[in-house]
């Protein structure tokens, strides 16, 4: 009995999301009494034994050269390798790129029933009771998973990253390794820009904002805030921003600490994708936008004047 | 080439979210049905696209679901497509739906198999993934662009942060979102010839299901909206560093 948690790094160092199903399937170890342990694929810069801090008390690594780069078919046999040989009865990865292409394989292979996008701890002891998002956050539902072996993905920003000071074990795993069918032949970052699906603070705008000459105002707030930026459907439909900033039930849903909304009404499809947001600011000149509704903190006016005396402001805190 | 393309229908993006029978149930009653958009702006456009530039190309649409799933494959039947198979069953979760799909598809010889990102009532996200498990293939998620040459299949596909553009071989399984296509409208003459379009039904497999929907809850409403005047930017900043603590 272990619960074994997937680690996904990028460009040699351990994602942001990993540290939170870190702590989260550590979480579960503790309440059952069982270890926790973790397995990352391929070289990582990080020192992986200072991942200990969020409970984990071993880190198997496998090393070869077929796990360079991301193949979910060669990841999946591998995971399935090492979950069995530890007798791991949860399986937790993060609800991102890979952990999306990972998880259905592994649980098809162990037999296990996956909850993806959970957003709390599973409650219960056999049959365990997980929430996770349903309508794209317009409601949570509570799942039960039926198997002996359970698959769980966390979703981005909905538990926190802990600390203590313990420790972690490395130790090399030695599994068989296919040669990958797929091959990644570019990668691009976002130039310069913070990931919008693990952002703590993101700044979206809308149609508010009359066209796309006019973003600076709205960069430079994201900029003071260290945000990622964000944008409504029409926006992206429009062309006036690239599509992979169109946040909403159709976009990209969102769960960050502060979503900062401008010029942007409030469509029940947008408020579907950001309505996760720990605290929601809303920006319009509109009083009766409906976004106003879903809001925590509010401000009536014309973006084009409001918007960089946040800005001044954020800079002013920031520089006390 | 041969594709097949999973359609799901969900609740209209802008149905009313509540719960029936002590709230264990959607309750559907008046509900708006849709192709889920996923499945219809981005797949099901791409294969009609693949179609277009190679007319040998044959595309089976394929969804699980009663006879009350039928209005919408025939609606995605008059955007494009050949042919329909509708598995009858009443699926519960994913995973049930990959076993069923993977049933047709193990010996239907498809090139492509196109999911959505996710359906936009459950947001699993996971069929994709087990489907292309249960046939042993590659499945790609995320797809922003997807080209096909030869027999290999030239993906871009969002990773965090960025994208990364992937070379696969066919046959595989694709979850396609924003980028892949553009939404279409059905023309009156793609509703005609969907009328006569075949729609073959498929009894099921036995599938247990491994996970289950027990309950269901609405978020908590928000307390209110604190205004704070236009001219007062930095109560704002303020409230949010000292109250909010969010910057």
């Amino acid at each position: 009995m272990s619960v074994l948690i997937f680690i996904d790094h990028a460009d040699g160092h351990v994602k942001k999301a990993s540290h939170e199903a870190l702590s989260y399937g550590a979480k579960i170890a503790e309440k059952n009494g069982v270890i926790a342990e973790a397995l990352v694929l391929g070289q990582v810069q990080d020192d992986l034994s200072a991942l200990g801090t969020h409970g984990v008390k071993k880190i198997h690594q496998v090393l070869h050269e077929h796990l360079k780069q991301f193949d979910a078919q060669v990841f999946t046999k591998v995971m399935v390798q090492v979950a069995k040989q530890t007798g791991a009865t949860t399986i937790v990865f993060s609800n991102t790129s890979s952990g999306k292409a990972l998880a259905p394989r592994v649980a098809v292979q162990l037999k296990a029933g996956l909850v993806s996008g959970a957003t709390s701890l599973p409650e219960g002891d056999d049959d365990v009771k997980i929430k996770k998002n349903v309508f794209s956050g317009k409601a949570f539902a509570t799942v039960t998973i039926k198997t002996s072996i359970k698959v769980i993905t966390l979703n981005v920003n909905a538990f926190p990253v802990t600390h203590s000071e313990n420790k972690a074990e490395v130790a090399i795993f030695n599994a068989s390794v296919e040669a990958p069918k797929s091959k990644i032949i570019a990668s691009s970052k976002t130039a310069g820009k913070v990931s919008l699906t693990e952002a703590d603070v993101v700044v979206s705008a809308g149609r508010g904002m009359k066209g796309p000459e006019n973003w600076t105002i709205v960069e430079e707030l994201a900029d003071s805030l260290g945000a990622a930026l964000a944008c409504s459907r029409p926006v992206a439909d429009a062309h006036w921003r690239p599509h992979n900033e169109h946040v909403g039930q159709t976009g990209i849903a969102i769960a960050p600490n502060l979503y900062i909304a401008i010029g942007i009404s409030g469509a029940i499809q947008h408020l579907a994708g950001v309505n996760r947001s720990k605290v929601i600011v809303v920006i319009n000149k509109d009083p009766e936008a409906p976004f106003f509704k879903a809001a925590d903190y509010g401000i009536v006016g014309d973006a084009f004047e409001v918007v960089p005396k946040i800005t001044e402001a954020v800079k002013k805190l920031k520089n006390s | 080439m041969k594709i097949l393309v999973c359609i799901s229908r969900t609740p209209d993006t802008t149905a009313k979210i509540a719960f029936s029978d002590n709230n264990s149930k959607f309750a559907d009653a008046g509900v708006q049905w849709i192709i889920n958009p996923f499945d219809e702006w981005y797949s099901l456009v791409r294969a009609i696209e693949f179609k277009e530039a190679d007319p040998s190309t044959t595309i089976h649409l394929i969804t699980v679901g009663g006879v009350d799933v039928e209005p919408i494959i025939r609606k995605a039947l008059a955007l494009g497509g050949d042919e329909a198979i509708r598995i009858h069953a009443e699926p519960l979760e994913s995973y049930q739906v990959a076993a069923h799909i993977a049933s047709v598809a193990h010996s239907g010889g498809y090139d492509l198999i196109f999911t959505g990102k996710e359906t936009i009532d459950f947001n699993g996200g996971a069929v994709g993934g087990m489907l292309a498990e249960l046939l042993d293939i590659p499945f790609i998620p995320l797809a922003t662009s997807i080209q096909v040459n030869g027999n290999t299949a030239t993906i871009k596909r969002e990773i965090e942060g960025g994208e990364e553009t992937v070379e696969v071989p066919l046959p595989l399984v694709i979850s396609s979102q924003k980028g892949v296509a553009e939404a279409r409208i059905p023309n009156m003459r793609g509703i005609m010839a969907a009328r006569t379009k075949p729609l073959k039904v498929v009894e099921p497999s036995k599938e247990e299901a491994m996970t289950v929907f027990k309950a269901f809850e609405l978020p908590p409403p928000k307390a209110g909206v604190h205004l704070i005047a236009s001219d007062n930017a930095e109560e704002l900043v303020r409230l949010l560093h000292e109250e909010a603590r969010a910057i």
